[in-house]
């Protein structure tokens, strides 16, 4: 009884969230760490578009190139726009005090934010830019509101225009963002931008745990000899407690 | 062979016992010098353990496998990191990236410090239902709270070290607690800090402590909890003593094991095995099954959905931005949810520290001469069970950021806290029990 108890408890708490996430739905990512186009398109997004602001820190490009299966090479030519040794880490040179000066906070960097926030979380702020004159680069972001980076994928999803609707809170009726609609003068299809997006969060999730595909693979042989071990485990006990019976 | 033949002559001439054979000649020698033979029957190969140990037994060796486990992935981490406030936050992540399986060593320790809290927990709640610490195992309960307190000072202090977000405001939320203590408060926490916020050098000093100074007080204490235990002999499910009055115990009664003479010269023992093989093999299955769950956690989630690595502490500890909420990790979330439920700070922590010391004088608030609750009154099961509950409500309560119903919940369970106590004190004395048997059933 206490056992079954004991197994139903651990079994719910991986459902238990204490997430104090934002009040926004978020968007499912669906994203695939296998899928190695998906993350070199995701690489390639984001030394283009964010590396001039947010650096990866901690993550150096060889291991990223070996990891997600660009030749080191290829590479070094393609994707290293500064001159780096391939064995450094991923940085850019914008002085954090320019940075706060002009942003009006330095760009976090961008290693773990897929574990401080959340793959969905990337992927939903990719989408929720949407237009807002009254913000110092013209637009505003629906999961972070009020947010101090300019729409740096603008000229790939074209200017989002906000889709409002009229909701009544606290007893109130006020005018929220509900989504977003390109007014189409981007490079990208709805979904091709999606894509991309899905591509760049795939990516900065892959950067967040880089062992995490190992560390599965490995798990699963961990787990294969313990379920062995586990039942050979229990006939050498039942071998040796006959005698106690 | 030539050299048996020398061999057995020397074993005549020594006095130890061994006679032939290379092995026994080197274990021999050794015997001569240190009482190993000796020790491993008294307390491992000829001891006594009650012949009924069941699920519950299980997490007192598997504590212990806990504790080799951050021993172990301890010292390797060492290796590379850096205790200081600029290193230290960098220096996980080049665990975690650079060095060859520092993640594995990581995720093995940071699910091991959760891991030893789970099985901790049902340790001690085996030993309440139980009645484990009812006379004479007094002094054993004892040593394991202190266990409990250490453990709770190397959690909280190994949880520094990361320096991410939730490190450094878990840690400044904790000390600041000292604070409310009268006169001596401030200065107290400016003793711990070493400084008058969290800096590197408290990052310095709780690197020293986690890594050398609690392990040490930890081990020491196992070691003393196991001498205690082995003194007094295991309780059971049963709750009654399978050792018994000398010339009590009919010969055909006794068991057909070979137990040390250290147990049975004083003692006649019924219903008992000895500790290896059986419940060597027992624990062997206990550890498989115990790593087949942590593995899992391990391998798939180590962040266990936030509750083993919060995501705060994925960004680097910043003085001067306060997470949106400051949780302790689960483990303390129990205790924290008290310390919440009381308006005031300083009754808040006097409620804290009341809570963890009121589980050491269990012994004395538990007036019963029955142990285990198979044989204790109803009202006895229902008090265990509304404080389980209280406990896992609690735990929700601390982990939850605080709202008006969360607030009143933790209240509520404050007092059925403590009520578990009082009125175990009350019931105990007079408490109606069933019969106990005369030997331990299955």
């Amino acid at each position: 009884m206490m056992k079954k108890l004991l197994i139903g408890l651990f079994a719910l708490l991986p459902t238990l969230t204490m997430a104090a996430g934002p009040s926004v739905p978020l968007m499912d990512a669906n994203i695939d760490l296998r899928d190695n186009a998906s993350l070199q398109r995701g690489a390639k997004l984001f030394m283009n578009y964010c590396l001039g602001c947010h650096q990866m820190q901690y993550q150096r490009y060889e291991r990223t190139f070996r990891d997600i299966g660009i030749p080191i090479e290829i590479g070094k030519e393609t994707l290293i726009f500064d001159g780096s040794k391939v064995g450094s880490h991923i940085l850019n040179s914008m002085s954090k005090d320019d940075a706060a000066t002009w942003f009006g906070a330095a760009p976090p960097d961008l290693t773990l934010i897929s574990r401080v926030k959340s793959p969905d979380y990337i992927y939903t702020y990719l989408k929720s830019f949407y237009k807002d004159e009254s913000r110092p680069f013209g637009v505003n972001n629906i999961v972070f509101p009020l947010v101090g980076m300019p729409h740096v994928l603008q000229e790939l999803q074209g200017l989002p225009m906000p889709i409002t609707e009229e909701v009544v809170e606290n007893g109130e009726t006020v005018t929220k963002v509900v989504g977003v609609e390109t007014d189409g003068s981007g490079e990208m299809s709805d979904d091709e931008y999606d894509q991309a997006a899905r591509d760049l969060t795939n990516f900065l999730a892959y950067v967040g745990e880089p062992s995490r595909l190992e560390s599965e693979a490995i798990g699963i042989k961990v787990l294969g000899f313990l379920v062995i071990f586990f039942i050979l485990a229990f006939l050498l006990k039942k071998e040796y407690w006959r005698d106690v019976h | 062979m030539a050299t048996n033949y020398e061999e057995q002559n020397q074993a005549v001439d020594e006095p130890s016992k061994q006679p032939t054979g290379t092995v026994s000649s080197v274990v021999g020698w050794i015997n001569d010098r240190i009482p190993m033979t000796r020790v491993w029957n008294m307390h491992i190969a000829q001891y006594p353990a009650p012949k009924n140990f069941n699920f519950w037994y299980l997490f007192g060796s598997l504590a212990i496998l806990v504790l080799v486990n951050q021993i172990v992935t301890g010292i390797w981490l060492t290796m590379n990191f850096v205790p200081s406030a600029e290193g230290a936050f960098a220096s996980v992540e080049y665990i975690m990236r650079d060095v060859e399986y520092g993640w594995l060593l990581r995720y093995l320790h940071s699910t091991g410090a959760s891991a030893f809290f789970v099985v901790v927990y049902l340790h001690m709640f085996r030993g309440m239902i139980y009645g484990s610490y009812q006379k004479p195992r007094e002094l054993l309960w004892l040593f394991g709270m202190l266990i409990f307190l250490a453990l709770m000072a190397e959690a909280f202090m190994g949880y520094l070290l990361p320096w991410g977000q939730m490190s450094f405001w878990g840690a400044q939320v904790i000390i600041s607690l000292f604070g409310a203590i009268p006169v001596i408060g401030e200065d107290l926490t400016l003793w711990i800090r070493g400084d008058y916020v969290i800096s590197g050098a408290t990052l310095n000093r709780f690197f020293a402590l986690h890594v050398i100074a609690l392990p040490l007080v930890l081990v020491i204490l196992v070691f003393l909890h196991i001498v205690a235990l082995h003194e007094v002999g295991s309780n059971n499910p049963d709750g009654i003593e399978v050792k018994r009055k000398k010339g009590t115990v009919a010969e055909e009664d006794k068991p057909n094991f070979k137990f040390h003479e250290y147990y049975t010269s004083k003692k006649d023992i019924v219903d008992a095995i000895p500790f290896h093989p059986y419940y060597t093999v027992k624990d062997v299955l206990g550890v498989a099954g115990f790593l087949i769950l942590f593995c899992w956690v391990v391998f798939f989630m180590p962040e266990m959905n936030g509750f083993f690595l919060e995501a705060p502490n994925f960004e680097a500890a910043n003085p001067l931005k306060t997470p949106e909420h400051i949780f302790p990790v689960w483990y303390f979330t129990p205790f924290y949810a008290i310390l919440r439920a009381i308006p005031d700070k300083l009754a808040g922590v006097v409620a804290m520290g009341a809570s963890i010391v009121v589980l050491a004088l269990l012994p004395w608030l538990d007036r019963g001469k029955v142990r285990s609750i198979r044989y204790r009154s109803k009202w006895h099961k229902l008090n265990i069970a509304q404080f389980v509950v209280t406990f896992l409500i609690l735990g929700w309560a601390g982990a939850t950021p605080q709202t008006v119903f969360s607030t009143i919940l933790s209240q509520i369970c404050t007092v059925t806290y403590f009520m578990f106590f009082v009125l175990l004190y009350v019931y105990s004395k007079n408490e109606v029990t069933k019969p106990l048997p005369t030997r331990l059933t299955k």
